[in-house]
C-alpha cells in the first residue's frame, strides 16, 4: 500500500515538474501582443505561437538556410526570422506553429517551424 | 453500386439496433430463440457490411468519380494497391471499414467462442451490434462515403502522396484492427457484468482476444513509426503528436490489463480493477478516433475537422456513464478474494506494473490534453511537447523495464531470499558486469545506460528462464537438447511466448538509447563539395554531392540529389533522396511537393539523407544528414514481439480444467453471500 502511494506520488511529481519545466505558452499573434504589452519580460519567455502566413512574404536566403516571413491572426502581425529547413507543407497561406522568442526589436526568432495541413490524410479543397 | 452500398449501410444499422435488442432479451430471458437471433444477426451484419465494403472498392476501382469519396481520394494514375488503400485513406471510408471489421471480429467471436462461455455471447452481442451501430451511424449521417456529387469530375485529386507508400498501406488497417479489437474484450466484460458471472470464465474466454488487440496495437504503432521514419523526412519515429499518443493510449492500458488478469486468475484480486481497465482501454480507443477527428486538439495529422467529432463524444459519454453505472450496480459481487501479503512476491510487482503503467498513460493523457486543460483553468492555452513526455515517461519506462526481469520469476505471495538468490543472482551480475563496461566507455547518456543495463538484466532472466527449462526436461525426461526446448515452449506457449514478447520489448528499449547518440548537419553544398560527420560510434563519414537530376514518373516529377558516402575513408555507396511533386492525369501538380529520404540501415546505425531542394534552379543543393544509431531495433523488436505473440495465440493451449474449476469454487462459494441465486 505505501509503495503504491509511493509510486503514484512519483508519478505525480514527474508530471507536475516536468509541466513546470517544460510547458510552453501557446498564444496567437494578438495575444502575444497583449501580454507584451502588459509585462516586457514576456520576451524572454519562450512561446509556441500559432498563425497564417502573411501570403507573398516568405524570403528564403538559402546561403544562410534562413526564412522570414510575417505571420497575422488578423489583427497582430509580426516577423518571423526562421533558420533552418522548412517543411514541405510550409508554403503561403498556410497555418503554422513556430516555437522561439520574441526580440526586444518585435521580430519573432524562431527555433521551430511547423506547417498545419489539414490535408496530411484529407484532399486539399480547391478554392 | 453505391446505391447497394447504401443499401447495405441501412440495413446494417437496422441489424446493429435487431441486434442490441434480442442480445440484450435473449441473454435476460434465457430464451432460446431469441439468443439463436442475436449470434444470425452478427453474422448477418458482417456479411452486409462486407457487401457495403466491396460496393465502395468497386467505385475505387472503376474511378467512378462521381462518387464524392472516390473523387476526393483517388485519381485515374493511381497504382491499383493505393486504390484499395483508399478504402480507409479518408474519412467516411476509415468509418465504414471500422463498422466492417469489427462485425467480423464479433461474427469470429460469436463463431469461436467455447461452449461453456456462451452464457456470455448473447449479451457480447448486443454490446458489439450496438457499437457496430454506431459506426454505421456516423457513416450515414455524418460521412457518407457512398454521397455522390451532382456532376461528373474528369478525374480525382488522388491520394495524399504521403499515403502512397507500402507502410501506409498496412499501418491503419493494423492500428485499426488493435483499436477495433478490443471491443470484444471489452464486451465479453459487459456481459460477465450483466449476467453476474464474475468469476473467471469471461477472462479464459477473451484470453486469446486481449492478446490479439494487443499484438495488433503493437504492430499497428511500429508500423506508423516506421512510416513517420520513411515518409515524413524529420528523421525520427517517433514525435508525442496527439494522435501517436491516442494510439499509445490504448497500448498502455491493455498491456496492464494482459498483466493483472493473470493476477485474477491466480489469486482472485484485481477483479474490479480488471473491469475497469478494460473499460478504459475501450474508451481510449474511441477517444483515440475522437481527438484525431474533432480538431480539438492541434496536430500535424489532424483529419479535416467535421461534425463527427460531436458523435464520438456523445458516444463516448454515454457509453462511459453507462459503464460506469453497470459496475458500481455489481460492486459488491467484484470483491477481492486474497489480499497483497508483502510487497516482495508476483502480486506486488505486477501491481506496480498496473500502477505505473496507468500512471503513464495518463501523463501521456494528461500532455495531450493539456492545451485544453490549461486553457479552461487559466484562460491561456500552455503546451507541453517531447521534452515533457521524455522527462516523465523515461523514467516510468526504466521502472517497467526493470519490472519486465522482476515480475515474472519472483514467487508468489512472498519471495524468499532463497527465491531471490536463485533467479537473480546471475542476471544482477551480468547487469553490474554491463555497466562497469559502460562505464568504462564513458558512456555520455545517464539514461541510455541504465536502459542498457536493465535491457541485459532482464535478457539475463529470460535466457536463464529458457537455459533451466530446457536443461530440466533434459534430465528429466531423456530429451535432447533440440527436443527439450521446442516442447518447453510448445507445452507452456502463454509463458515462453509470452519471455518471447519481453525480448522484443527489451529490444524496443535498446533500441530507443540509440536516440540519445543522433547526429545532425544540414548543408549547402556544390557539386564535388562535400561535408564530414562524426558518428556516435566515433566513425568519420564523408557525405559528397553528386549532383541533382530530374525526371517524370508515374504521377509525379521528381528532382533527385545524390550523395557519395565514404565511413573513414571507404566508398559506401551513393544515396539519393528526392523531392516529388505530385501531378494529376493531366500534369497539373496536386498537394504540396513531398520529400523521399534517403535510407542506408545497418544493424549500427542509419544515414539518412533530406534533400531539401536546390539552390535557385542550379544543381546546388540544400541537406539534411542525420546518423540514427541502433534505429533497424525498433523494427527488429518489433518482429520478435509478434513471433512471441503468435506463439501464445496459435490455437490450443487453452485453460486447464483445473483451473477452471478454482476460478468456480471460489466463485460460487461468495454468491450466496452476496444474496444473489445461481
Amino acid at each position: 500500500m505505501l509503495a503504491g502511494v509511493l509510486v503514484v506520488g512519483t508519478v505525480g511529481f514527474l508530471m507536475a515538474t516536468g509541466i513546470k519545466e517544460t510547458g510552453v505558452y501557446y498564444v496567437t499573434p494578438s495575444e502575444l501582443a497583449a501580454k507584451v504589452s502588459a509585462d516586457a519580460s514576456f520576451h524572454d519567455v519562450g512561446v509556441k505561437m500559432g498563425a497564417k502566413v502573411v501570403p507573398g512574404t516568405i524570403q528564403r536566403d538559402v546561403a544562410t538556410q534562413t526564412i522570414t516571413f510575417d505571420v497575422t491572426d488578423g489583427q497582430a502581425t509580426y516577423p518571423v526570422v526562421y533558420r533552418g529547413l522548412a517543411p514541405d507543407t510550409f508554403t503561403d497561406d498556410v497555418e503554422v506553429v513556430v516555437e522561439g522568442r520574441l526580440q526586444p526589436d518585435g521580430t519573432f526568432r524562431a527555433t521551430t517551424l511547423l506547417a498545419k495541413c489539414g490535408s496530411r490524410y484529407e484532399a486539399v479543397p480547391e478554392a | 453500386m453505391t446505391v447497394l452500398g447504401q443499401l447495405a449501410l441501412w440495413l446494417a444499422l437496422l441489424l446493429g439496433v435487431w441486434g442490441a435488442v434480442v442480445g440484450y432479451l435473449g441473454g435476460r430471458r434465457g430464451d432460446l430463440a431469441l439468443i439463436q437471433s442475436a449470434r444470425r444477426t452478427s453474422y448477418a451484419l458482417a456479411g452486409i457490411l462486407t457487401v457495403a465494403v466491396v460496393a465502395l472498392l468497386t467505385a475505387l476501382v472503376k474511378n467512378d468519380f462521381n462518387v464524392a469519396y472516390v473523387a476526393s481520394y483517388s485519381s485515374r494514375n493511381l497504382p491499383l494497391a493505393y486504390k484499395l488503400s483508399a478504402l480507409y485513406g479518408g474519412q467516411s471510408g476509415s468509418l465504414l471499414f471500422w463498422a466492417f471489421v469489427l462485425s467480423l471480429f464479433a461474427a469470429a467471436a460469436q463463431w469461436l467462442t467455447a461452449r461453456r462461455y456462451a452464457y456470455l455471447l448473447p449479451y457480447a452481442a448486443a454490446v458489439t451490434s450496438v457499437v457496430t451501430a454506431f459506426f454505421v451511424a456516423v457513416a450515414l449521417f455524418a460521412a457518407n462515403p457512398f454521397e455522390r456529387l451532382d456532376f461528373i469530375p474528369m478525374d480525382g485529386r488522388g491520394l495524399n502522396p504521403q499515403l502512397q507508400n507500402p507502410g501506409m498501406v498496412i499501418h491503419p488497417p493494423m492500428l485499426y484492427l488493435g483499436y477495433i479489437s478490443i471491443t470484444i474484450p471489452f464486451a465479453f466484460a459487459v456481459a460477465a457484468l450483466f449476467t453476474r458471472r464474475l468469476d473467471v470464465g469471461w477472462l479464459h474466454a477473451i484470453r486469446k482476444w486481449t492478446l490479439l488487440s494487443w499484438v495488433f496495437l503493437s504492430v499497428g504503432i511500429t508500423l506508423g513509426m516506421w512510416w513517420a521514419y520513411v515518409e515524413l523526412g524529420w528523421g525520427g519515429y517517433w514525435a508525442w503528436d496527439p494522435v501517436e499518443n491516442a494510439s499509445f493510449l490504448p497500448w498502455l492500458t491493455m498491456t496492464a490489463f494482459l498483466h493483472s488478469v493473470m493476477i485474477q486468475e491466480k489469486r482472485g484480486m484485481l477483479k474490479r480493477w480488471n473491469v475497469i481497465l478494460v473499460g478504459v482501454s475501450f474508451a481510449l480507443s474511441i477517444f483515440g478516433t475522437f481527438i484525431t477527428r474533432s480538431g480539438i486538439i492541434s496536430s500535424v495529422h489532424s483529419f479535416t475537422q467535421s461534425s463527427v467529432g460531436y458523435f464520438f463524444l456523445a458516444f463516448l459519454i454515454s457509453g462511459g456513464l453507462f459503464m460506469a453505472w453497470l459496475t458500481w450496480s455489481r460492486w459488491e459481487l467484484l470483491q477481492t478474494e486474497a489480499r497483497l501479503e508483502s510487497a516482495v512476491s508476483r502480486e506486488a510487482s505486477f501491481f506496480f506494473n498496473n500502477l505505473l503503467l496507468v500512471g503513464m498513460a495518463f501523463s501521456v493523457l494528461w500532455g495531450t490534453m493539456f492545451p485544453i486543460i490549461s486553457e479552461l483553468v487559466r484562460g491561456t492555452q500552455v503546451t507541453v511537447g517531447p521534452p515533457f513526455f521524455n522527462q516523465v515517461n523515461i523514467p516510468i519506462g526504466l521502472a517497467l523495464l526493470a519490472l519486465t526481469g522482476i515480475g515474472p520469476l519472483i514467487a508468489w505471495r512472498r519471495a524468499s531470499p532463497q527465491n531471490l538468490q536463485r533467479h537473480f543472482l546471475v542476471p544482477v551480475a551480468l547487469a553490474a558486469l554491463v555497466a562497469l563496461g559502460l562505464v568504462a566507455i564513458r558512456l555520455s547518456d545517464f539514461y541510455a545506460g541504465v536502459a542498457l543495463t536493465l535491457a541485459a538484466f532482464v535478457t539475463g532472466t529470460i535466457v536463464q528462464e529458457f537455459v533451466r527449462g530446457t536443461g530440466a526436461r533434459h534430465r528429466l525426461h531423456g530429451e535432447n537438447y533440440a527436443l527439450a526446448f521446442a516442447r518447453l515452449v510448445g507445452r507452456n506457449r502463454r509463458r515462453y511466448g509470452g519471455y518471447i514478447v519481453h525480448l522484443g520489448i527489451v529490444t524496443y528499449f535498446v533500441a530507443f538509447t540509440g536516440q540519445a547518440f543522433n547526429q545532425n548537419l544540414e548543408a549547402s553544398l556544390k557539386p564535388g563539395e562535400s561535408v564530414t560527420m562524426r558518428s556516435a560510434y566515433g566513425d568519420e563519414y564523408t557525405f559528397t554531392h553528386v549532383g541533382v537530376s530530374q525526371y517524370e514518373a508515374l504521377n509525379r516529377f521528381v528532382s533527385a540529389a545524390s550523395v557519395d558516402v565514404a565511413r573513414n575513408g571507404q566508398r559506401v555507396g551513393v544515396l539519393t533522396s528526392e523531392k516529388r511533386q505530385h501531378v494529376d492525369s493531366f500534369g497539373r501538380p496536386s498537394f504540396e511537393p513531398s520529400t523521399e529520404a534517403a535510407i542506408r540501415s545497418t544493424l549500427r546505425e542509419d544515414l539518412y539523407v533530406i534533400y531539401a531542394g536546390a539552390v535557385n534552379g542550379t544543381e546546388e543543393a540544400v541537406y539534411r544528414f542525420t546518423i540514427n544509431p541502433l534505429v533497424a531495433w525498433v523494427w527488429i523488436g518489433g518482429a520478435i514481439l509478434v513471433f512471441g505473440g503468435m506463439i501464445t495465440l496459435w490455437p490450443g493451449g487453452g485453460p486447464s480444467e483445473r483451473s477452471i474449476q478454482r476460478g468456480m469454487e471460489g466463485y460460487q462459494a461468495k454468491l450466496p453471500a452476496a444474496g444473489v441465486g445461481v
